[in-house]
């Protein structure tokens, strides 16, 4: 038995699903799996960016959104796996500091994707100390779905980068799968910014 | 500290020139002394948002977010930084997004690190077989028509496409430092 199971935890779906309905123009990028389900099951949208691979990349993908849409705001939803196989891309961002960008893991403390191992996170790894340390001052925790409004305050303010660790139950809601085709998501999401095909 | 700075490369001023014909962006990179006159030139330019990155695959993720916000990001690297990459190449296989990287070549040519030499020789092969076009560029005369036919080949064709700097071309690197 460990400890982190008898903290209080969000649930996954609701949670992701009050903080969309907060922030309904931001641009959004999901990290592969889970996190991708709850987006989509939260209602599909043109301006979704769903990863089905490329672990690690969500957060570096969204900083290159983010510094090519500055007046825009960008919210990239992942877990906790996919953001520690990208660990580095956090520092990478605070060098930046892009004001209109916002980090939000949905820690499970596992791998729920593959057999829900048991990840850093829950084995010692602090995801917040780890942002504060890379250079992201505005990091924080939640663990309520009360939670949420906190996480979209910052999305709408566009007034600097922050990070926000959501602690998340390790359960595994029914699937509900985007769409896989990588081009007709991509070409949605751009004719939906209105930019034109090359 | 005191770096006394010493003129770049004209083929260096090229590569940059052409990038910003080019209206590029963003410049995503990890360091290597061939790339030095083009990272401090995006540096010293406000239109340009110049990325520092941790690993090389950053940049991958990076150039993919660019474009999906109608923006045009360049990677440079060193051909190690090209093994960091692999899976990550498949964000543009996966979507077809536009991709075009800058590659300084160690480990092929007048190298004196063997620990450069597994990685710079399957490099263009690591590249090819991630479905990237690659190009090469051997002699300074040939730089601006090279980097530029790649360039535009990504951002105008929505090609994948590298262009590999030679050793030839950026010189034998100088161990002693004196």
């Amino acid at each position: 038995m460990n400890q982190t199971a008898m903290k209080p935890r969000a649930d996954r779906r609701a949670f992701v699903s009050r903080l969309l309905s907060s922030v309904p123009e931001a641009l959004v990028v999901t990290g592969l799996g889970s996190a991708s389900y709850d987006v989509f099951a939260a209602g599909d949208r043109d301006l979704n960016y769903y990863l089905w691979g490329a672990m690690g990349g969500a957060a570096a993908l969204g900083l290159g959104l983010a510094l090519a849409q500055p007046s825009r705001s960008v919210v990239v939803i992942t877990g906790d796996g996919e953001q520690l196989m990208g660990i580095g891309s956090l520092a990478t961002i605070a060098a930046k500091q892009p004001r209109n960008l916002s980090i939000v893991v949905l820690d499970n403390g596992h791998f729920g994707e593959t057999g829900m191992q048991r990840s850093h996170s829950s084995l010692g790894t602090d995801l917040v100390a780890v942002a504060k340390g890379f250079g992201i001052a505005d990091a924080f925790t939640t663990d309520s779905l009360e939670g949420s409004e906190q996480v979209a305050r910052r999305i709408l303010a566009r007034d600097g980068v922050s990070f926000a660790q959501v602690f998340i139950d390790a359960n595994e809601p029914p699937r509900a799968l985007p769409p896989r085709d990588g081009p007709f998501i991509k070409n949605r999401f751009r004719a939906a910014l209105g930019l034109r095909p090359f | 500290m005191n770096h006394t700075p010493t003129p770049a490369p004209a083929w260096q001023e090229t590569v940059f020139k052409v990038l910003k014909a080019g209206g590029v962006d963003q410049i995503a990179y990890v360091p290597d002394a061939g790339h030095s006159h083009v990272i401090r030139s995006a540096i010293a330019d406000s239109e340009i948002e110049d990325i520092v990155l941790t690993t090389e695959e950053e940049g991958v993720a990076i150039a993919a977010g660019a474009w999906l916000g109608g923006k045009r990001s360049v990677l440079l690297m060193q051909s190690s930084g090209v093994g960091n990459c692999v899976n990550m190449f498949s964000l543009l296989q996966a979507a077809d997004f536009p991709f075009f990287t800058l590659v300084t070549m160690r480990g092929e040519y007048a190298e004196f690190n063997p620990w450069q030499g597994p990685m710079g020789k399957a490099t263009q092969g690591a590249l090819e077989l991630m479905g990237i076009h690659v190009l090469r560029v051997s002699h300074p005369d040939e730089v601006e028509e090279i980097v530029s036919a790649g360039y535009d080949a990504a951002f105008e064709a929505g090609e994948k496409v590298a262009v590999l700097l030679g050793q030839s071309l950026i010189g034998r690197k100088k161990w002693e430092r004196k």
